[in-house]
C-alpha cells in the first residue's frame, strides 16, 4: 500500500495556481526526488502532501502515518529560548540516551545544550533531521535538506539518508537542487514545473526531452534552470524556450 | 498579622500569576502583545454592556473579550495587516466602552477600578473566580504544552506531526480572553497586558529553556504582586499600577544582571 497518494492535486496561492493536476504516489521504502526550477511548486507540493497547505483534488495519507519533516528553513525568534534537547522533545519526549544516539548518527554529538538559534545553518539542518528521525517515521520528507552544508557534508548527508533507509525501510521524499546527487540516490525522480513534466527512474528522466529542456546541459543548462518558460503547453509538455530577454518569468 | 483585605489582594495576584506566567510566555514568543491589548480593551466594552443590560460583569467581559479575540485571530488568518486593523478594533472598543459606561443607569461607576483594577477590594467570590480561571488556563497550557510549543516554533513542523496549529492558536486565544476577564478586578484592562508581558520578558533574561521561562515568569509575577502591594501600602500608591511598577523594576534588575554577567 502506498504511504501518500494524491490525485488531481491543484494548489493556488491567492489567484495564482502554483500546482495543477498533480498525481503522486510514494510507497514504503522508496526514495523519490522532486526537481524543478525556482517557483515550480516543489515545496508547495511537499506541503500539500503533508496537509500543511489546502488544495483541491484528493490527498490520502495512510492512517497513522508518521512523517519526519525537515522544512527548507526554520525562522527562529530569539524571544523563545530553545536548546536542542528541548527541541528534540517536540512533540514527544525522548530519553537523553536516545537523543545522544541520534545526534551522533547525524554527526553533531554534544550539541544538546546549545540554543538552536545559535547553530550554524548546517548544524540546524542536522538537528532538524535528528528530530525527524527520533519520531521513528514511516516517511522522511526533506525540503532541500543539504542547504547550508558543504560538499563533504552533503555527500555524508545523502549517505546517512541511504543508510537509514537500509536499516529502517523508511521512505524518503525530497526536493533537491543537487541534480547529480539526486540522480544517483533516487529510485524515482519527478520533474516538476507547476505540473508533473516527467517522471521515472533517474535514468529514464535523464533521457527525457522534458528534463533536458528544463535543465539542459553544461552552463546553458544551469541558466535554463532559471529561464524556463512557465507558459509552455502542458498537454504536449512542449518546452519551447524563449530567448532570455523575452522571458517574463515572475 | 496583615489585614484580611491585604491577604485577599495577595492571594488574587498570586492566583492570577499562575496563568499570566505561562500564557505571557506564549504572548511574548508569538508576538501577541498588541493582541492582548485589544482583547483587554474590549473588556471595557464588555463592562459597559453588562452594566447597561444588567447582567454579570464577568460574563459581559468574557463574551466581548472572546468576540474580540476571535475577530482578531480571524483577521490575522485572513492575512489582513494585523497592525492597523487591531488598532482600529482595539481603540474603537475601548472608546465605545468608555462612552457607553457613561450611559449606565443608577450608581455612578468607578471607571478607574476597571481600567487599573481594584485589587484591595477583592472579595472571597472574586478570589474564587480569579483562582478558578487562572488554574484552568494554566492547566490547559500544561496539558497541551508540547503541542502549543511546537505550533509556536513552526506551524509547518506542527502540522507535519499531526498537530493542528490553528486549533492550538485558538486555545491560546480563548485562554487570553479568560485571563483578561478574570484579571479585570486585579490589575484592570489597561494593565493586563503588562502583567502578561513584563514577567515573561524578565524571565527571558535568565531562562534557557521554554518551560523554565514559563515557571520563572510565574515566580516573578508572585514577587511583583507581593512587593507591589507592600509598596502600595508603604507609599500609599494605587495597588494595581504598583504591582506593574514592581514587575518593571524586576525586569530592569534582571536585564542589568544579564549585561553585567553575560549568560
Amino acid at each position: 500500500m502506498s504511504l501518500i497518494t494524491a490525485k488531481d492535486l491543484t494548489v493556488s496561492h491567492g489567484r495564482k495556481r502554483v500546482l495543477e493536476h498533480v498525481d503522486f504516489t510514494i510507497s514504503k521504502g522508496e526514495i523519490v526526488t522532486i526537481v524543478g526550477p525556482n517557483g515550480s511548486g516543489k515545496s508547495t507540493l511537499l506541503r500539500a502532501l503533508l496537509g500543511i497547505l489546502p488544495g483541491s483534488g484528493s490527498v490520502q495519507r495512510k492512517p497513522g502515518l508518521v512523517v519526519g519533516y525537515v522544512p527548507q528553513k526554520l525562522s527562529l525568534d530569539r524571544s523563545l529560548p530553545m536548546p536542542v534537547s528541548s527541541f528534540l522533545n517536540l512533540p514527544k519526549a525522548h530519553s537523553p540516551a536516545a537523543q545522544a544516539e541520534v545526534l551522533r548518527k547525524v554527526g553533531i554529538s554534544g550539541v544538546e545544550g546549545q540554543q538552536i538559534a545559535d547553530l550554524s545553518g548546517g548544524q540546524l539542518q542536522r538537528v532538524l533531521l535528528a528530530r525527524a528521525l527520533l519520531s521513528d517515521p514511516d516517511i522522511l520528507v526533506l525540503d532541500e535538506p543539504t542547504q547550508g552544508l558543504d560538499q563533504m557534508g552533503e555527500a555524508a548527508f545523502y549517505q546517512l539518508i541511504e543508510s537509514v533507509r537500509r536499516q529502517t525501510g523508511v521512505a524518503v521524499l525530497m526536493v533537491s537542487h543537487d541534480l547529480h546527487v539526486v540522480m544517483s540516490a533516487s529510485d524515482r525522480v519527478i520533474c516538476l514545473n507547476g505540473h508533473v513534466c516527467c517522471e521515472g527512474t533517474p535514468h529514464v528522466v535523464r533521457e527525457a526531452p522534458e528534463y533536458r529542456a528544463l535543465f539542459g546541459h553544461g552552463t546553458h543548462g544551469a541558466l535554463a534552470l532559471y529561464q524556463h518558460d512557465h507558459d509552455h503547453d502542458h498537454a504536449a509538455c512542449d518546452h519551447s524556450h524563449t530567448a532570455p530577454d523575452e522571458v517574463q518569468d515572475a | 498579622m496583615p489585614d484580611d483585605f491585604l491577604i485577599r489582594a495577595a492571594a488574587a495576584g498570586i492566583g492570577l500569576s499562575i496563568a499570566t506566567g505561562p500564557l505571557g510566555a506564549f504572548v511574548v514568543w508569538r508576538r501577541m502583545a498588541y493582541f492582548g491589548d485589544a482583547t483587554a480593551h474590549a473588556a471595557i466594552l464588555g463592562v459597559a454592556l453588562a452594566l447597561l443590560l444588567s447582567f454579570p460583569i464577568l460574563l459581559g467581559t468574557l463574551i466581548v473579550a472572546l468576540a474580540m479575540a476571535l475577530t482578531v485571530s480571524w483577521m490575522t488568518l485572513r492575512g489582513q495587516s494585523a497592525d492597523t486593523g487591531l488598532g482600529v478594533l482595539s481603540y474603537g472598543a475601548l472608546s465605545a466602552g468608555l462612552v457607553a459606561i457613561s450611559f449606565a443607569p443608577g450608581v455612578r461607576v468607578d471607571l478607574s477600578a476597571f481600567l487599573f483594577g481594584d485589587i484591595l477590594a477583592v472579595t472571597r467570590s472574586d478570589l474564587l473566580v480569579v483562582w478558578g480561571g487562572s488554574v484552568a488556563v494554566a492547566g490547559v497550557i500544561v496539558w497541551r504544552w508540547s503541542r502549543l510549543l511546537l505550533s509556536t516554533l513552526s506551524s509547518d513542523l506542527a502540522a507535519a506531526s499531526g498537530i493542528n496549529p490553528s486549533r492550538e492558536s485558538l486555545v491560546l486565544t480563548l485562554s487570553l480572553a479568560l485571563v483578561v476577564a478574570v484579571s479585570l478586578k486585579v490589575v484592570g484592562a489597561l494593565l493586563v497586558s503588562a502583567m502578561l508581558i513584563i514577567p515573561a520578558a524578565a524571565a527571558r533574561q535568565r531562562a534557557h529553556r521554554p518551560a523554565v521561562m514559563a515557571v520563572v515568569a510565574v515566580l516573578i509575577g508572585w514577587g511583583a504582586t507581593l512587593s507591589g502591594l507592600w509598596g502600595s501600602l508603604r507609599f500609599d500608591t494605587p495597588a494595581g499600577p504598583s504591582i506593574i511598577v514592581a514587575a518593571t523594576l524586576i525586569y530592569a534588575i534582571m536585564m542589568a544582571l544579564r549585561s553585567a554577567r553575560p549568560a
